[in-house]
């Protein structure tokens, strides 16, 4: 069975998905019995939430690959049009639940070029600390939970979420929640950090290099973790910009564009980082894009964190109730650690928007995962799917 | 990057008789879209990637809009018997689906350029030409489209339901969309949730607990 | 040398059993129910009412305004106006909610009750453990399990409660120095008539 990796413009229409998900013996008339359908998720541990993956296997060979998804879908933008701007703020922590902080500054973002809104020096200041914070303990669950699909079962993982941890806690005493901070407002942040907050960051920040140098000793140059990776799931240049991609996954095949750099949103043009391009666009660079990018983002919170002048955290003239932007559209992206992040608004001048659409790095991201997957065993399907590092929630939303 | 006006009137002026035009936005800080027309708007998303001055070659947002019929008042000086007064006009806008795209160059780093195509309305014709043979990033993002909004995308190679399960018949996104009422309604402290829980419960057995099931 | 990775590695792992056993950083697991982490200020899980003085029902600072009802993103605060008026802590009548009920299977949380409520009438509890056997009745809280004492307030919360108590406190000083001007310029007025 010759298996060939689809371009971009050679388009087939696919077989109708078939009723039933069981075990569906081929569909090859030369060779019958040789095709085998399996139905991967939506309840299996690899497949980082509810999604499945509808797999024609030649073999161990990869055929053909749909995602299927939507299990966890809510509606999230419905319900956004029918409640007022602020009270979509904590939803919006429901999209990437790994990343509340991140989503939070998007949206805020949206919103305050909706509105016109501007944010005080130190709420801009904190808006980067916390979001490369949240990038850091990001990347370091994907690394573990990498290390967890290739069958290092626990051991990376823990050790990557006995940092994530300490993130936590620094976002629990901040913004009273670990996970589901729902922080930032429109025109700056809800409250100042009390008191010494900036210290105890900063002691995460510097404690951090050496777990990050023990975790690339203990993954980096791990020869499974190397022979399993590498060559894997390869993503071409023209393929990845063509498709969409953003994020790491992006940067893994060696396109230089990082929305911090791009777009300079916030305070990021103050701020001196190198963004980590990758050379073959294989699973193992998808990974080491991850470790580089967490070594730029301590760079970034201790300037960050030196920096920080006292100040006002919102602007005085950001209405918390009775919020009503004049009739326009704004569209607010940042470079969330899974991607481009977008919101996009529509104003009528009523209390709720018109239109809110969340543009989700994870959703767009899936759309190579197919391209990937072909060619490659059933096992490394769940590798190629955990380096392009989706959250369903944000899938689905 | 050239104002989106500029970029519009390159477009007619390279190529005759495509219909484009530029829609002011009120935000502050909002760039002005344009609108393309159907027949055109595959011609017209060709020309913005290739072009060597734009080359939007990274197509970030495809999302839709429904824009349900409505009425629009507004007043007119008319002469009415000798005095000349503001007489209140309406008129009726017809509905329609938008389809938007956000569109930006990853290789020369600019953007964002907003693109959009409108259906002719909201029941029938609604189909406009898809651009995933354009850009591959609108694959998931057109089908989301489709199954929310219920706008057909000529062209496209898979064109089904993404989020709601392929049986379902409506489009949840539409401003008009009603939920169907089948759910089984727990208890909780609103009166007309309440309500809805006890009338489900079978007789006798109104309260807390199973008697909503 | 094909290994030297994996050895590599190994030695990482060693290295972090033994250290689990006595070098503290390495050392971040608490047994949660005999062993508890400090809490933290900021924390929030579910909101409660505040009520001053000793009667929880009849000192609660809610005036039944019904912002938060009406800006709970998942709707899930009922409020019932009492229909007749009583003095708050400044004396100025007010009504106070006659059915205040959260349901916290639906809440999430968000604190924006807290926000946008203008009467420091309802803050964020640190309690956590509210597990019932009652899916429906056990975890819809009616106003006498919402509400705390100002003290506890003050025990959970105790910079945010302190704030709110020093201006409390001016208000009403404030009042009573306006009060006792108005009175000494009436009896002022009043002794040449008599």
């Amino acid at each position: 069975m010759m298996v060939t990796q689809r371009s971009s413009d050679e388009w087939d229409r696919p077989a109708p998905v078939a009723g039933s998900y069981a075990f569906v013996v081929g569909d090859d008339p030369e060779d019958p019995g040789s095709l085998l359908e399996v139905s991967m998720g939506p309840q299996h541990p690899s497949t980082h939430g509810v999604f499945r993956m509808d797999v024609v296997l030649d073999g161990e060979t990869v055929v053909k690959l749909k995602p299927v998804f939507g299990y966890l879908h809510r509606n999230h933008e419905k319900i956004a049009e029918n409640i007022s701007y602020l009270g979509s703020m904590p939803y919006t922590d429901r999209l990437d639940y790994f990343c509340s902080l991140t989503n939070n500054w998007a949206y805020a973002l949206a919103v305050e070029k909706l509105a016109g809104i501007s944010v005080p020096e130190r709420a801009e200041y904190l808006r980067v600390i916390l979001s490369e914070l949240t990038r850091l303990q990001n990347h370091v669950c994907l690394a573990g939970f990498l290390a967890q699909d290739m069958g290092a079962s626990g051991t990376p993982l823990m050790y990557g979420f006995r940092e994530r941890e300490k993130i936590l806690d620094l976002f629990e005493s901040l913004t009273g929640a670990r996970m589901m901070c729902n922080y930032m407002r429109f025109g700056g942040c809800r409250c100042d950090t009390p008191p010494g907050w900036l210290d105890e960051a900063r002691a995460v920040v510097d404690s951090f290099p050496r777990f990050l140098h023990e975790f690339e000793n203990l993954l980096s140059s791990n020869e499974i973790l190397m022979s399993r990776t590498q060559g894997i799931g390869v993503l071409g240049k023209d393929l990845a910009v063509g498709a969409g991609i953003t994020g790491p996954c992006l940067r893994a095949a060696g396109v230089d564009y990082d929305i911090r750099k791009v777009d300079g949103y916030g305070i990021y043009p103050r701020f001196q980082f190198r963004v980590p391009l990758g050379e073959h666009g294989d699973t193992y660079d998808r990974y080491m894009m991850r470790i580089l990018e967490m070594h730029e983002s301590l760079g970034i919170l201790k300037q960050a964190l030196d920096g920080i002048p006292e100040g006002p955290i919102i602007d005085p003239k950001a209405k918390l109730r009775g919020f009503r932007p004049k009739a326009g559209e704004s569209y607010g992206r940042i470079e969330a650690p899974k991607g481009e992040l977008g919101f996009y608004l529509i104003s009528d001048g009523s209390p709720s928007p018109y239109r809110y659409r969340v543009r989700p790095p994870s959703l767009v991201n899936l759309t190579v995962l197919e391209d990937l997957c072909v060619g490659h065993n059933v096992a490394d399907t769940v590798i190629i799917l955990g380096s392009i590092d989706i959250v369903l929630g944000e899938v689905d939303r | 990057m050239e104002t989106p006006q500029q970029i519009r009137d390159r477009i007619v002026g390279a190529v005759a008789g495509l219909q484009v035009e530029c829609l002011p936005n009120g935000a502050p800080a909002g760039v002005p879209s344009l609108l393309v027309g159907r027949s055109c708007f595959r011609e017209v998303a060709i020309f913005l990637r290739d072009d060597p001055q734009l080359r939007l070659d990274y197509c970030s947002n495809v999302t839709g809009v429904d824009w349900p019929e409505r009425t629009e008042k507004f007043k007119v000086r008319r002469q009415v018997g000798e005095v000349e007064k503001d007489v209140e006009e309406s008129r009726v806008i017809p509905g329609c689906l938008e389809v938007v795209y956000h569109l930006y160059s990853m290789s020369l780093k600019h953007g964002p350029l907003v693109i959009r195509v409108r259906t002719g309305d909201r029941s029938a014709d609604v189909s406009v030409p898809s651009l995933t043979p354009v850009w591959r990033a609108c694959e998931l993002q057109e089908r989301e489209v489709f199954d929310l909004f219920g706008v057909h995308f000529d062209g496209h190679p898979d064109l089904r339901r993404i989020l709601m399960w392929d049986g379902f018949v409506d489009h949840p996104m539409r401003r008009d969309y009603v939920e169907p009422d089948d759910y089984d309604y727990e208890p909780t402290p609103h009166d007309h949730v309440l309500d809805r829980a006890l009338a489900r419960a079978k007789p006798g057995e109104a309260g807390c607990g199973s008697g909503a099931r | 040398m094909l290994g030297s990775g994996i050895i590599k590695g190994l030695a990482e792992t060693g290295r972090n059993f033994v250290g689990s056993y006595f070098d503290p950083e390495r050392m971040t697991t608490v047994e949660y129910p005999e062993q508890r982490l400090a809490p933290k200020e900021n924390t929030r899980q579910f909101p409660f009412l505040v009520f001053d003085g000793e009667a929880a029902l009849a000192g609660l600072r809610c005036v039944a305004c019904q912002i938060c009802e009406k800006e709970c993103p998942p709707q899930c605060i009922y409020i019932e106006k009492s229909r007749e008026k009583k003095p708050d802590h400044l004396g100025k009548p007010q009504f106070h909610p006659a059915i205040f009920d959260i349901d916290i299977s639906v809440c999430m949380s968000c604190q924006i009750c807290v926000e946008v409520c203008p009467f420091d009438a309802i803050k964020m509890d640190t309690e956590f453990e509210l597990s019932t056997s009652d899916r429906f009745g056990g975890l819809l809280m009616h106003k006498d399990l919402l509400a705390r004492p100002n003290s506890h307030f003050l025990k959970v919360h105790p910079t945010d409660a302190g704030v709110i108590d020093a201006r409390r406190a001016e208000e009403r000083a404030r009042l009573e120095a306006k009060a006792r001007l108005d009175s000494e310029a009436k009896a002022k007025e009043a002794p040449p008539a008599a």
